[in-house]
């Protein structure tokens, strides 16, 4: 916005000005999250490459595809921690880097070792600071302030207290996405939230994440095997195959021809009882969440 | 047996014990063993959590071995002791990167330098009681300038663990997210190791090297038991470790039973209480939050 230029302006001009000014041209918001023409090369393997995404604030996306088709590396690629082999990255308009408080993390669901030393209040307090060095005597009541209103957001006060160990593999998520949202990231990175949590509790915690990511404003990046307590809520997917991919609405892209096509084989994708299942596809789909459950 | 009453029937001849701690000697030891107890009592429950119980054992016996090269050599038993630990969690470091090997990686190593230092002691020609003290500690040998060594050696520990605290809670807590968030999981591994092994260098003056996780692992075990606030872990393993060392040699003194046998019993006995004051709080915990929805 632009100062004006001189006191003396007639006041009706300027406010009216200004008031234009802040309307018809807001500051330019990167989005969230800018790929460009990222490739990702494991030695001989490419994982995907020539890829292009913007994900805006707010926008709820949903990261698809069978196993090793590089789901995680994209996420890794965005937390700074593996290298793009070509293209660019950026968050939030600063290229991605390594230790980034702009992004939020929630790691797949498994019960969180020798957790009993820890409740709830502690694990969302250390997203907020438990990258920093020192014992943190500083600021407390600012800090309690902001878990409690991380604890609050996702219904976990009851649980505040109470040592995570004891706590049931929902609640443990609901905690984590607490410990992800409590710094105010523009970004959420989840990387398989849900597995190993029973149909119900994947709703929840599915609701939970669509309903944070457009209250919060951060752009979601939603990994999962578990498309069917997700696709009902996401704005976008993204689906990588064998090096390729395929960006757009549920609808674009989660039918019998895109994925045939992106697979290069036939796939089909049918609903059944309300559930969308995709059959030919490796049917990865169908038998992760036992995985998950043997850990 | 009757060796026995008969030093323990000397331990409420409080008359002896004050005689006692009007000697240099002994109020050294005991200011050694505040030292020793409060760099313990902080890393203790950090070593519980870490799930680091057997490498403080691994890196004690290391410390043993360099104790037992400074006896034969003539240098400080402490500085010996401080070297053995150093190498032993520089080795644990590098040969047990990996989570699963870590185990047999610390069996192998420590195996050889227990192996090592008796051939060490045997090679000296001091009297054999002077290095059976090695093993099970002998607070009464601690002189004025290993006590300035252990204040300043607790001070460094100290000053590094509260600097390295959030991030160390974090990776031990969550390494995957830790890592995400930018915590140098890589870095602190080691520099927390290296921290466990000085401090297991000094506790192995005080109550041997055998007997060093009575104070390095028990008193952290225990305080978990009872809660689960970082904080108040961090406290009641200081106060359970000073009870244990600076009460184990006060309780010693009249008996002359050797200070690592009262040591080590009053660590068990409040790692015991502790377990069923924990077991009741579990219970009662589980109760009140089945009601919880997700």
């Amino acid at each position: 916005m632009q100062h004006p230029q001189s006191p003396a302006v007639p006041s009706e001009r300027s406010g009216g000005q200004v008031r234009t000014d802040e309307t018809t041209t807001p500051p330019e918001r990167p989005p969230a999250v800018r790929l460009r023409n990222a490739g990702l090369t494991y030695g001989t393997r490419e994982l995907w490459r020539g890829l292009d995404l913007d994900v805006s604030p707010g926008e709820f996306l949903a990261v698809l595809g069978p196993n090793g088709a590089g789901k995680t590396s994209l996420l890794r690629v965005l937390l700074g921690l593996t290298p793009l082999s070509t293209g660019h990255v950026h968050i939030a308009g600063e290229p991605a880097h390594r230790g980034n408080d702009r992004i939020g993390y929630v790691p797949q669901q498994r019960s969180l070792r020798n957790s009993s030393t820890l409740r709830g209040n502690d694990l969302v307090g250390l997203g907020l600071d438990g990258h920093r060095w020192g014992i943190g005597l500083r600021r407390r009541a600012e800090r309690a302030r902001r878990v409690r209103e991380a604890l609050r957001a996702v219904d976990a006060t009851d649980y505040a207290r109470t040592p995570v160990g004891l706590l049931s593999g929902g609640e443990q998520q609901r905690l984590r996405i607490a410990q992800a949202l409590v710094s105010e990231p523009s970004v959420l990175l989840c990387d398989e939230p849900l597995l190993s949590l029973d149909p119900s509790h994947q709703h929840r915690v599915s609701e939970l994440i669509a309903r944070r990511t457009r209250a919060s404003g951060a752009a979601t990046l939603f990994v999962t095997h578990e498309i069917n307590p997700v696709l009902p809520l996401v704005d976008r997917v993204l689906y990588l195959v064998n090096g390729g991919f395929r960006i757009g609405t549920p609808d674009e892209v989660m039918n019998s021809a895109t994925l045939s096509e992106l697979y290069g084989t036939e796939v089909e994708v049918a609903r059944v009882g309300g559930r969308l299942v995709v059959a030919g596809a490796e049917s990865e789909h169908d038998h992760h969440v036992h995985e998950g459950e043997a850990e | 047996m009757n060796r026995l009453l008969e030093a323990l029937s000397r331990i409420f001849d409080f008359g002896l014990t004050g005689e006692l701690l009007g000697y240099p000697f002994v109020q050294q030891a005991l200011l050694a063993a505040a030292a020793l107890g409060l760099v313990s009592g902080v890393l203790a429950p950090l070593v519980v959590t870490r799930r680091m119980s057997f490498a403080v054992h691994g890196t004690a016996e290391l410390a043993f071995t360099g104790a037992a090269a400074a006896l034969l050599v003539g240098v400080g038993v402490t500085i010996g002791a401080l070297a053995g630990a150093v190498v032993a969690a520089l080795l644990l470091g590098l040969l047990g990167q990996r989570e699963h090997e870590r185990d047999s990686v610390i069996g192998a190593v420590l195996s050889f330098g227990l192996g090592l230092g008796v051939l060490l002691l045997w090679m000296n020609p001091e009297r054999a009681a002077n290095k059976f003290t090695l093993l099970v500690g002998q607070i009464v040998g601690v002189s004025s300038a290993d006590v300035t060594l252990l204040g300043v050696a607790a001070v460094v520990v100290l000053l590094v663990t509260a600097l390295l605290y959030r991030p160390l809670l974090f990776a031990s807590l969550d390494s995957e997210v830790a890592a995400a968030r930018g915590v140098p999981i890589g870095l602190l591994t080691p520099v927390f190791a290296l921290l466990v092994g000085v401090a297991t260098a000094l506790g192995v003056h005080v109550v041997g090297a055998l007997l060093v996780m009575a104070l390095m692992v028990t008193p952290g075990a225990a305080a978990v038991r009872v809660t689960a606030s970082p904080v108040k872990a961090t406290v009641l393993s200081v106060v359970f470790a000073e009870l244990a060392a600076v009460g184990g040699i006060l309780l010693s003194l009249a008996p002359g039973v050797p200070v690592s046998a009262f040591v080590t019993a009053i660590s068990f006995g409040i790692y015991l209480v502790c377990r069923v004051v924990g077991g009741l709080r579990v219970k009662r915990l589980t109760r009140g939050s089945s009601a919880v929805a997700v």
